[in-house]
């Protein structure tokens, strides 16, 4: 696509959180443009996840500013929301895949009821057209549709995720914050998810902040990749050059130390 | 359409590799040349010259430490060199194509989809990227009852084809062509050299490595070496 956009969707600058004497993230900064994916990887511990957890405000930042320029044109300071500001823009703008789907999904309710409810959430009413729009998603994300009634209880671990990714999707947010989302699947079920998620990315022009370890789905998914250690980025950069050649020390060891079956 | 359409000033690349005691390995030293639209330069150095670094530097896979490669994206010409990822995306979406020597795919997905993906990435809707995807398929012989498969199980030769395919699915400007030719057997090859030959009648800019000399000699307007390339 040919994109002028000249303002990125979003602007991170010097982010940084501390859980006491142990660092979170420090000084972490980048930009992300409309229907970037950036990739977000490191070891356990790296600070990979808080930096997702402070963009979507489920952990409080303590350094730093985040820029979001909103579907109508203002930037938005989301370090300063209000509580209620937060979540009307998790609900309407941007979209959420956590690790573990049952974090993403109410489990309690059926599976369309998982998918309807966030449109209903957003001000839909008419029960056929929510309905539609929930076996539209189901089918997208290749799950049978005669299972639109049955609870998340009953579907695998890998029809849980996906659930997870119509859930979140079906409201059209424009970014999209990741956290291992192939995560403890089985690698044939993670397959096929990476195909479904690089497919829905292209196709919706999402913005997505992908957090992964595994370098391999971060190759496959992301255009850019920040290489976090320690709480702070080593390295960044274009996707296949971080992982084909690595500046940094640390990023030369991480890509030399994955096992090729 | 005057001046070249791709051209590399002064390119150094050196590797350092820190987990061995910081080991450095000079690859490129100064590396300079031009490739003019229609022209399809070929360099002949022997293995482990720095013809496969070179291409890559170009694409934006590999940092030089120095130097410029300046290309021709819409009606201005960019320096690749320290260029934004944002930037390079564009350019590769856009300008250059560049046929590797390995294939790497999603598993699972289709190779009709595989090559119709760059096409898409341009903008092009799905039902027409799938039907130009086929065409080429159909071109390099790949056989219909293998499009609705996986690559990654594919031979090498057919790896080889499906990787120049969804290069050339694209009319690219300027193409990066690293052993294209390589593992391909004489009439797969034949189809091969002539894409090349189309496309460099369409004004396209070609820059290759070709081992093998018969084909060099039917593919090359000019054949340098990276050597050469430093002495100019």
């Amino acid at each position: 696509m040919s994109r002028v956009e000249e303002r990125p969707l979003l602007g991170v600058r010097g982010l940084g959180k501390r859980y006491g004497a142990q660092t979170g993230c420090l000084d972490v900064g980048f930009d992300l443009w409309p229907g970037e994916v950036l990739g977000v990887v490191g070891e356990s511990g790296s600070g990979k996840t808080t930096v997702l957890n402070c963009l979507s405000g489920r952990v409080a930042a303590d350094a730093g500013r985040v820029e979001y320029a909103a579907r109508d044109g203002r930037i938005v300071d989301v370090l300063g929301l209000d509580e209620s500001a937060r979540r009307r823009l998790l609900r309407s703008e941007w979209g959420i895949v956590h690790q573990n789907p049952r974090d993403g999904l109410r489990m309690g309710v059926t599976a369309g009821a998982n998918v309807g409810e966030r449109l209903m959430a957003l001000g839909a009413r008419h029960y056929g057209q929510i309905r539609g729009l929930a076996l539209d998603w189901l089918a997208q994300v290749e799950i049978d549709l005669d299972r639109i009634d049955d609870l998340p209880e009953t579907f695998s671990g890998g029809m849980l995720q996906r659930l997870q990714i119509a859930r979140t999707l079906v409201t059209g947010p424009r970014l999209v914050l990741m956290d291992e989302p192939t995560g403890g699947l089985d690698v044939s079920v993670q397959a096929r998810l990476l195909d479904l998620l690089r497919g829905l990315v292209a196709e919706l022009d999402l913005s997505a902040v992908i957090v992964t370890h595994d370098l391999a789905v971060a190759r496959l998914l992301a255009h850019r990749l920040i290489v976090m250690r320690g709480g702070e980025a080593v390295e960044s950069g274009l996707t296949d050059q971080v992982l084909d050649d690595p500046q940094h020390p640390y990023t030369q060891l991480l890509v030399s130390s994955v096992l090729h079956p | 359409m005057s001046g070249p359409a791709l051209e590399i000033e002064a390119v150094h690349k050196t590797f350092t590799l820190h987990a061995q005691g910081g080991v450095t390995l000079p690859v490129l030293r100064g590396v300079s040349l031009a490739v003019a639209p229609g022209e399809c330069v070929v360099l002949a150095d022997p293995s482990g010259a720095g013809k496969s670094t070179l291409l890559r530097a170009i694409y934006g896979n590999y940092v030089p430490q120095a130097g410029r490669i300046l290309v021709r994206h819409d009606d201005r010409v960019v320096d690749l060199v320290g260029a934004s990822p944002r930037l390079v995306l564009d350019v590769r979406r856009r300008t250059v194509g560049y046929v590797s020597q390995f294939l790497r795919v999603v598993p699972r997905v289709p190779v009709v989809e595989v090559v119709a993906e760059p096409l898409r990435a341009t903008g092009v809707p799905h039902p027409e990227a799938r039907d130009r995807a086929r065409a080429i398929l159909d071109r390099l012989r790949i056989p219909a009852r293998l499009w609705p498969l996986s690559p990654v199980t594919f031979s090498g030769g057919e790896q080889q084809r499906v990787n120049v395919a969804r290069v050339f699915v694209v009319a690219y400007p300027v193409l990066l062509l690293d052993e294209p030719t390589a593992s391909l057997d004489a009439e797969a090859r034949g189809l091969v050299v002539d894409l090349i030959d189309e496309a460099r009648g369409r004004g396209t800019a070609v820059l290759g490595t070709v081992h093998d000399a018969a084909v060099r000699a039917r593919l090359a307007t000019r054949v340098q070496t990276l050597s050469d390339s430093v002495a100019a």
